[in-house]
């Protein structure tokens, strides 16, 4: 890496200013907060915002609903309940200031890791469950929600958002002025998917049709083993730029500040002045999923050192310091995700799997005859161990 | 049995344009179809096949787009997500893997993965296929990728009639079809059309020529090699009968087991490579449905396991007349 700083440095600097004499992903960057790790709430010029008691307490009650879903989850595994986890530990501000900045006819791609996003578009978690737990691919209607199915291929859905994107223009519903109808599209990825052709390749699309897009990208420093410094040598809002549209790092761990930039953007989107790049800067507490094993390839220090900056900490002793919720108060939100984890747990086990004849379901909208012929194949042998059983 | 050498009254063109034709009917009788690839619109695409369509449809209804083919098949997905029918092209066959991704592990599983929730009625047209003395990439056989993938439909035209109704049939249809268009044959020949003749649906293959000696089973560019080639070996005294297949996923084979089970022979022609091409499910599905009917093994005419080779090597490299009844007297001589 050295040598390849002192290689590109100079161009970088031109570029960027002097602060990029090294180049590297953090260099020289800014990142818009509202609300400090110490719960304390300072101003910005361009993206501040007032927030009522009830907005506030509204975060923190989304965003410890979300955690416990995920600690829930994790325990499920743990248990042998689901195959795996996406542990989202550590981003809840993320998700839960995106997903409230949404209104409810903007659409949402989701990666796999959303769950606090699910939670704001209305996505029954069992469905989340029955996901990793391999009993479908999904159960939520996209439709019902506007909120995507889960994409496993990295970086797919943010090529599906823009030209859904590109559908809403062509729906004439872009730039109306119409609040309750103007559409705004948000697509999900991490630091790792940056580097992927389709995330560029939505990039340029978007920046050449102008398309109502925000792409928000959770850097959560990690795409499983490979530190963001193996991504990128800029930060990666400053990406954007480079595309031709906005770039914004907003601390993702400061969930008033990520909502109102996010905010910003969709409005921005909806508007018709085309797509922005959120980065959206906070860092997976957890595993990349629960078959992971951070230990492998990061400090201890360094995790140590997030969780002073923890999303749902510093949005409680606000609330807490500015008398906006008493004791009784968070005890009823404690006593709400114990019931959201009971539920959990109790629906995941007593979910059914699927029959086996249900796997030749829907590849098709019509299934052709040579398949219907399979699965028929298929039921005659199942059935053959049925009449066996009987002779004996 | 054959509607495509039709004289009652109608107009002659070419495959293109019938190509042409049939999706300029079919953007008018939806407003929801999009034409959207490299060079579609002013250009009308490198052979010409959306010729005048940017003119008449208009910009966001024929997008002209950025050089990137996931992009392409990516953002259509999109578009089909939010209830237009997005029609692609692909540029030249050898371009498409760019998409792959976005063909495989998308197009083809999303209905699946929704459990039928979000249909993607899109088609994917891929000119393919060698002879037309081109540099590499620009003369492949991809179709057994995308006929070995659940979820999606591949169909191949061969004629400019077929070109007419098949494309109308695979914008219409509910799932996504990769859609094969035999780039030689474009403006090779024409053929009469006639908009009132109802077409066959479009997942059946096509008796093309009635024989008694053995089958030859073919599509895309193929076809006009099999027609051929039956032609040559009524000369010689053997009767050929020639299948269009039309459908390569899923399979019509009801009409060429039937046909089998009388010759007792089958030749498979294309021009793809010959190692799990298409020929070698077909000769497979024919060997455990047509067993005890068979005088001799199915054979298979294809490419040579080799990549395409340099454009004057090709015709060499092509199944053509001669190697087909090369096979054919192979069958006949066991």
């Amino acid at each position: 890496m050295s040598d390849g700083s002192a290689a590109f440095g100079h161009d970088l600097a031109e570029v960027f200013g002097p602060a990029h004499l090294d180049g590297g992903a953090d260099v020289g960057a800014e990142m818009v907060q509202l609300l400090t790790p110490e719960g304390e709430r300072v101003h910005h010029p361009e993206f501040d915002l007032d927030f009522s008691a009830d907005e506030v307490r509204g975060f923190y009650r989304d965003m410890v609903l979300t955690r416990r879903l995920d600690v829930e989850a994790t325990a499920l595994q743990r248990h042998g309940e689901l195959g795996i986890w996406t542990q989202l530990l550590g981003q809840e501000a993320a998700q839960i200031g995106a997903g409230r900045a949404l209104r409810a006819q903007d659409y949402v791609f989701p990666t796999y890791r959303e769950h606090g996003v699910a939670y704001c578009r209305g996505v029954d978690p069992q469905h989340l469950l029955s996901l990793f737990r391999g009993a479908d691919f999904g159960g939520w209607d996209p439709h019902d929600h506007n909120f995507g199915l889960y994409t496993i291929v990295i970086g797919a859905q943010t090529l599906h958002a823009t030209g859904y994107a590109m559908g809403v223009q062509r729906d004439g519903l872009v730039g109306t002025g119409d609040d309750d109808r103007d559409m705004a599209v948000l697509a999900h990825f991490g630091d790792g998917a940056s580097s992927q052709g389709d995330v560029n390749e939505a990039f340029v699309f978007a920046a050449s049709y102008n398309a109502p897009v925000v792409f928000f990208c959770q850097n959560n420093q990690w795409a499983i083993s490979e530190p963001i410094d193996r991504q990128t040598r800029i930060p990666l809002f400053q990406r954007a730029r480079g595309f031709g549209f906005p770039g914004i790092r907003v601390d993702g761990n400061d969930v008033m500040a990520t909502y109102a930039v996010t905010r910003a953007a969709l409005q921005r989107a909806r508007e018709g002045s085309g797509p922005t790049l959120v980065e959206a800067y906070t860092y997976r507490m957890g595993a990349h999923t629960t078959t992971d094993d951070p230990t492998r390839y990061r400090l201890n220090d360094d995790v140590e050192s997030w969780k002073l900056k923890d999303p749902i900490e510093r949005v409680r002793v606000y609330l807490v310091r500015n008398s906006l919720a008493d004791q009784a108060w968070f005890e009823q939100v404690q006593a709400e995700a114990d019931q959201l984890g009971h539920d959990l747990r109790e629906g995941c086990k007593a979910m059914p799997d699927p029959t086996p004849l249900s796997m030749f379901d829907h590849a098709y909208a019509e299934t052709p005859p040579e398949l219907l012929a399979e699965r028929d194949g298929f039921a005659a042998y199942l059935e053959s161990f049925d009449e066996t059983a009987g002779a004996h | 049995m054959v509607s495509t050498g039709s004289t009652t009254g109608g107009t002659k063109i070419t495959l293109a344009k019938g190509l042409n034709m049939g999706l300029r009917k079919a953007m008018e009788n939806d407003p929801k179809v999009l034409l959207m690839g490299e060079d579609v619109g002013k250009l009308g695409g490198v052979f010409r096949i959306t010729d005048g369509l940017q003119k008449d449809f208009g910009e966001d209804r024929v997008i002209d787009s950025p050089l990137a083919e996931s992009g392409i098949v990516g953002t259509a997905v999109g578009l089909a997500l939010r209830g237009y029918k997005p029609v692609v092209e692909i540029q030249f066959d050898g371009f498409v893997y760019p998409a792959y991704d976005q063909i495989v592990c998308q197009v083809a599983k999303m209905h699946y993965r929704s459990r039928g929730r979000t249909p993607l009625p899109m088609v994917i047209r891929i000119p393919f296929g060698g002879g037309i003395g081109a540099v590499e990439h620009h003369s492949e056989s991809p179709e057994a990728q995308f006929a070995h993938t659940p979820g999606l439909k591949v169909v191949a035209c061969s004629n400019p009639v077929d070109g007419y109704w098949m494309i109308q049939q695979a914008i219409a249809s509910p799932d996504p079809v990769i859609f094969l268009e035999p780039k030689r044959q474009y403006h090779a020949t024409k053929a009469e059309l006639d908009e009132n003749t109802a077409p066959p649906p479009l997942f059946t293959s096509r008796l093309m020529r009635r024989g008694n000696d053995a089958t030859l089973i073919a599509y895309g560019p193929t076809v006009k090699t099999a027609m051929l080639a039956a032609e040559a070996a009524a000369v010689e005294g053997h009767s050929l009968e020639v299948f269009d297949l039309r459908t390569l996923s899923p399979l019509d084979l009801d009409p060429i087991y039937d046909s089998v089970r009388r010759t007792g022979r089958a030749v498979v022609v294309h021009e793809a490579h010959g190692n799990l091409g298409m020929g070698t499910e077909v000769a497979a599905r024919i060997t455990e449905e047509c067993f005890y009917s068979l005088e001799a093994p199915v054979l298979r005419v294809g490419g040579f396991d080799t990549p395409y080779p340099p454009s004057r090597l090709e015709e060499s490299w092509l199944p053509d007349l001669d190697r087909v009844l090369d096979a054919v007297d192979r069958s006949m001589g066991f």
